[in-house]
Order: C-alpha cells, then structure tokens, then sequence
C-alpha cells in the first residue's frame, strides 16, 4: 500500500514537472530584447557643445511639458548648479571647467542613454519598459504600478516619478523621440542642436564616427567613447576631453547591468525544476516522519 | 472536541488596557498621514525623491516584514514536515504572526506603490526577469496558503457553536454544516498547503535578496554580493525561532500566562547553529571579496554593519549557546530580540542605508509621516494579534499532564 502510493506520488510529482516544463517552453516569455544590427544612436561631442540649452526646449515641447520661451534659456544662470533629467525636464546640460587647458567650460548634455541590456526593462515587475528594435527604451503608463524599482536599478539614475501626484504618477525619462523617429523624423534634441554637436545615425556606424575623431585628434579628445562598452553598450555615447569621471559620469562596468540578477533569477526557477524538487523532497520528509510515527505508535 | 489538557483555547482576559489605549493612538496617527498619501500623492507624505526611490516602507514594512514573518514557515517545516509534536503549542501563534505579518506587507506595498489601484497587474502582466515579479507573486500565492491554513482555527471556533443573529438565525443549521464540510476538506488536503507554504516561503525569502543585486555599484560593497539571496534565505530562517520566542514572551506576559518555557527553551537551543551558518556565510562572503577593507573607514556605511553583525548575530550567537540563557525567561527573550533587531536592522541597511545613487545631493531620512505609517501598521498589527488570541483558539494554555498528541493544523499527521 505504502509503496504503491510511493510510487504514485513520483509519478505525479514527474507529470507535474514536464507540464510545467512545458507550459514554460511555450508560454510568453517577459519583453524580449531585440538587439538588431541597425539599431540607431546619438553621438554627443562635448567639445563641440557650446551649452545653448536649445535642446532642452525642444525636448519640452516636442513631449507636451511647460517649454517657456526658447529665448529664456540663453540665461547661463542656471548652469551654475547642477542638474538631472527629472519629472519637468527629460534631457538637461551640466557645466564643467575645463581646467588647466582652457578657459572655455565643458558642457555636458544628459539624458537616459537607452542602454542595449537595460537595466530598468529586466527590473520592471509588469514589463512596462520596452527595448525596440531601433535602440529605444521606452515606457508603457498602461502597465506601470509606480513601484518604482526601475529607478533603483539604472546605473544612470535617469528614470524620474511624480512623486507630487496622488493619481497615475508616471515615470518620466527620455524616450528617444519613439514617436517622432517612427515618422522618420529625427529627436527633437538633434534636430534643434545648432552645432551639431548631437550626432544620430546607426549605432555602428556612430562608433566609427567617433574612434576616426578621436584618431585625427588625438590631443583633442581622451582615448573612450562612453557608451561603447559600459554596462554592455548604450545607444547614447559620448566624446569628451577631460575624464569621465570629472564630468561626473558613473565608473560602470563592461558587464550589463541585469546580467547576475538574471542569473540568479534563471537559476532558482530553470524550468520549476528547483521549486518542484524542493516541494517532492519535503513531501518526502514529511511522509517518512509521519511513517516513523506510526510504526514508533504501533510498537508501543 | 476531545477533551485533552494541552489545548489550543480563547484566552480569557479583557482587550483594553492602557498599553492597548496607547497603540490605538499611534495606530490613528498612522492612519492620518495614509491618508495624506492617498489624497497628495506619495511625495506629500515621504522624504522619497529621484535619488531615493525606495525608503522605510520599502525597507521596514516590505523586506523586513517579509523576514520576521518566516516564523511561520519555519516552524511549520519543524512541527508538520518534521513532524516534531513537542513544539506544536508553538505553530498557531507563529501561524497567526505569520499571516498578520504578511497582511501587514501587502498593506505595506499598496502605501507605497504609485498606482495602488494597479496593484493587480502582475498576476496578468508577467516579467519573469524580475525579481520583484518573483517576490511579488510568490507573496501573493503565500498570504493566500496562509489564510487557508489558519482557516481551520476559524471552523474549530464556530464549530457547534454557530450562533447567528435572531433574523438569520434560520442559517444556523446549513452554516454549521458548510464548516464541518470545509473543515474535512481541509484536513484531507492541509499537507499540500503546507509543503507549499515552505517551498513559496523559501522561493520568495532568496528572491527578497535578489531586488537589489540590480542596483549594482549603487549599493554599497559591504552589502552587494551576488550571494544576497542566499543570505537573506539563512537570515530568514535563523529569524524565524526567535520571533517566535519574542513575541510568545511578550504575550504571555500582556496576558498575563504562565511563559511555556520548555517548548521555547529547546526551540532556542535550535537558534544557534542557525545562526552560525548565517554568520560563516557572512564571514565568507566579506573574506572572499576582500570588503573588510572597507570596515576600516568610520562611516555610516560600517557603523551600520558592525552593529548589525555584532549585536544582531555574534552576540545573541554566544548567548544561545548557554543553558543559563536558554532556561532564564528575561536572558532568552533578550537573545531574540536582538536577532530580530538584527534581521531588521539588515533589511534597513540592505534597502536604505547601502543604497548610495552616484547623483545623490543629500541623504535619505524617513520623514515623520513614513515612519507614524510605519509604527501605526505595526500597532494595528498587535491590535489584531491580541483580539484573535482573545476570540480564536490560537495559545496553547501550558499545562503540568505531558503534553498529548494534537495537531494544532488538523489533517495533518
């Protein structure tokens, strides 16, 4: 008797597995990460940018937040402090001394830099972040339920919340002008920026672009496109003539940002196995003291 | 209902005294700033911004919460997987912290999430790469096993007893009968729910330590470590024993009972070992990637962690192991309730205090309303612990006849 429903047990236990097993293989994975070839970029030179904030206001306007006056923002004023992308403003510019070389500043254009291995897509607990084919990350306020945990996991600490809204807070962060790009337009940023200082074009070919540059200037720019390898590419990368860590970019890793907790995640649940191992051996336990028991009653 | 001296029963004593006064209070204050979240959004009531996403509910209400509700399992693993009888006296009341606990972290969750009426969304929306998802739907599966597992204390009271009012009284009969017919449903089918609450409890206690491998570099060295799921796994399970001590002396003492200090003597002379595989992985971990380096410079950073290791595990490891310890009610409550302190003070550390965004202008500190939401939820949690064990058959009245076999969740053998 025992041994009989012993070995029902098992067998229920392995049915139970290869459902699961394959409900896994055909059921909808999380958003997938589509890397094509022809993802698209934007090189930001910032020895060309002359801190003109025009993009600031296009970037405003072109996503329906209070712009103001383009003329308004040659005031210099506002970039004594330094600021980040936020809920009012996607894309802002920093200024930095240039140092011993120069007295002209360096300025410093920062937006979300639509990572190729996002961070805030793996994170997203209802997969409200996208990776599209063209390299843009984007957001979907259909989804979202404001956890939040996407700004604990960029390493640019970009995502921004509304923290001042009782109803449908959003997350606020660049979103590569999607809307615009689809039409064949270009980002508001790039196509306002008076010096070409923004570069947009195939990722690939933006890492060409930049490596010649830095090869026929060799005094002009450091020897590192940012973006390039950090936390596994980024589709926004960046030229500069100082350090990036003195124009306060965050030292990051070749490796992307989601890989160990993916990992982990992956390993914990390869296919319910571990859980469903985990549960036959308790049961096991289980039937085996509550035997022990019985037999211990018996001889009493 | 057999008539055993040993039994789980109603106790007798009056709900309101001065200290109950004072936690409705706090429970009111807290229920006041709820109310300013839910009317003027989240940033009204917190100190949270863009650097700092994530703050107390996160870190107090969710991630602790989760780790000293692991009674629950723990001792369900002891007392019916185990199958060690000697400690059922013990699995009710841990059961009972164990969902209030839990009720307590879904609460806590909805506060702060933005879109509270969302709240559903991952149940249809899946992202299987998310350890939050994993968290998220695990917790949901285990409030639910157990308000299923505590459902035959509910029967066993009404049992017989159904006592409707004059109007209704005519449903007397049918719903007595739909107890009795749960009830036997429930004792054929209990041992499924509870494997299933130790397999989830494991599953989303490491996950719980997953959430924040992501943030990478924004965490400090002392805390960031690709073993963080185990170790809030080790932490979780070595909590679970003395919170089940904390709170089972602090009820006999509000209630005025006798401390049932044989059954929580020999669960204590369990903590240790516990412990010490929490502790060597600790060790471990800080050894192998070299961050004791960074206890050498005084900041918050290695302050928090000395104090968290030493007074939250080192010390109460040393005291568990003595006898004297284990037998002296006022010793063993103090050894576990520093390891309760131990395990919050690392999920505050984890979550909070290691979390250093590189464009952070000023530190993170709760406000006065996160915390008042905070104390409140913990009040109204004690509140509800007390009205049950005063109206459910939850403590086991201690006895001096040995102790005779009865399964505090029936069904389960």
């Amino acid at each position: 008797m025992s041994g009989k429903s012993r070995r029902d047990f098992l067998k229920s236990t392995a049915l139970i597995g290869a459902g699961v097993t394959g409900l896994t293989t055909t059921a909808k994975a999380g958003p997938q990460n589509i890397l094509s070839e022809d993802r698209m970029g934007v090189l930001v030179d910032t020895t060309v940018c002359v801190g003109c904030r025009n993009c600031e206001w296009a970037c405003k306007d072109a996503h329906n937040l209070p712009a103001g006056n383009l003329e308004d923002y040659e005031d210099r004023k506002v970039l004594d402090t330094k600021r980040r992308p936020g809920t009012d403003a996607l894309t802002v510019v920093n200024e930095y001394s240039h140092g011993k070389n120069s007295s002209l500043p360096i300025d410093v254009k920062v937006q979300c830099m639509h990572c190729d291995h996002p961070a805030c897509v793996s994170a997203c607990i209802v997969g409200a972040f996208t990776k599209h084919e063209n390299g843009t990350v984007t957001w979907d306020t259909d989804m979202c339920i404001g956890c939040r945990y996407c700004m604990a996991a960029c390493p640019f600490q970009v995502p921004a919340f509304e923290y001042d809204k009782a109803l449908n807070p959003m997350i606020m962060k660049c979103d590569f002008c999607f809307d615009r790009t689809k039409e064949g337009k270009l980002p508001a940023c790039v196509e306002i920026c008076p010096v070409e200082a923004l570069t947009y074009g195939k990722r690939s070919d933006l890492i060409k672009i930049a490596r010649d540059r830095i090869k026929r200037n060799p005094d002009k720019y450091v020897d590192h496109i940012l973006g390039e390898t950090e936390v596994g590419g980024t589709s926004w990368m960046y030229l500069a003539s100082k350090d990036f860590a003195e124009l306060e970019f965050p030292k990051l890793g070749k490796n992307p940002a989601p890989g160990v907790s993916e990992s982990i995640q992956h390993g914990i649940f390869a296919y319910f196995v571990p859980p469903i191992s985990l549960y036959a051996l308790l049961g096991g336990i289980m039937w085996i003291t509550k035997r022990r028991k019985e037999l211990d009653e018996e001889v009493k | 209902m057999s008539h055993e001296v040993h039994n789980p029963v109603p106790i007798k004593h009056k709900y309101f005294t001065p200290g109950v006064i004072g936690l409705i209070i706090i429970a009111v204050n807290g229920l006041v700033f709820l109310m300013g979240r839910f009317f003027f959004g989240i940033g009204a009531v917190t100190n949270l911004n863009n650097q700092y996403p994530w703050g107390l509910w996160i870190g107090v209400d969710v991630a602790a919460g989760v780790a000293l509700a692991a009674g629950g399992f723990t001792t369900a693993a002891l007392g019916h997987i185990m199958h060690r009888d000697e400690y059922h006296a013990i699995v009710r009341p841990a059961l009972l912290t164990a969902m209030l606990g839990y009720t307590f972290v879904a609460m806590g969750v909805f506060v702060d999430i933005g879109r509270w009426y969302f709240i559903w969304h991952p149940l249809v929306m899946w992202n299987g790469n998310s350890a939050l998802f994993e968290v998220g739907i695990c917790v949901m599966i285990y409030l639910t096993v157990l308000y299923i597992e505590f459902l035959p204390v509910v029967t066993e009271r009404f049992i017989g007893k159904v006592n409707l009012p004059k109007f209704l009284a005519g449903f007397n009969k049918p719903v007595d009968k739909f107890l009795r017919v749960l009830d036997r449903g429930l004792s054929k089918t209990m041992f499924i729910f509870i494997i299933a609450g130790v397999v989830l409890s494991s599953l989303h206690q490491s996950s719980l330590g997953t959430l924040m491998v992501i943030a990478g570099p924004k965490m400090h060295p002392l805390w960031q470590t690709p073993i963080l799921p185990l170790l809030f796994l080790l932490s979780a399970v070595s909590v679970g024993f003395p919170m089940v001590i904390f709170e089972s002396l602090i009820a006999s003492r509000s209630l005025k009972l006798k401390p049932e200090m044989p059954v929580l003597s020999r669960l204590g002379s369990m903590i240790a070992p516990l412990l010490g595989i929490y502790l060597a992985f600790k060790i471990g971990d800080m050894v192998i990637r070299k961050t004791f380096v960074y206890l050498v410079d005084f900041n918050t950073a290695s302050v928090m962690f000395t104090i968290e290791l030493l007074f939250g595990v080192i010390i109460p490891l040393r005291m568990f192991l003595s006898p004297k310890v284990l037998k002296t009610p006022s010793l063993l409550f103090t050894a576990s309730a520093l390891v309760v302190f131990g395990v919050l003070l690392n999920r505050i550390n984890n979550f909070v205090v290691a979390y250093n965004p590189p464009y952070s202008t000023e530190s993170y500190f709760p406000s006065f309303g996160e915390i008042s939401v905070t104390v409140g939820f913990v009040a109204i949690l004690v509140l509800a612990y007390r009205f049950i064990v005063l109206n459910f058959p939850v403590i086991s009245l201690p006895s001096k006849t040995a102790p005779q076999t009865k399964y505090t969740i029936r069904g389960v053998k």
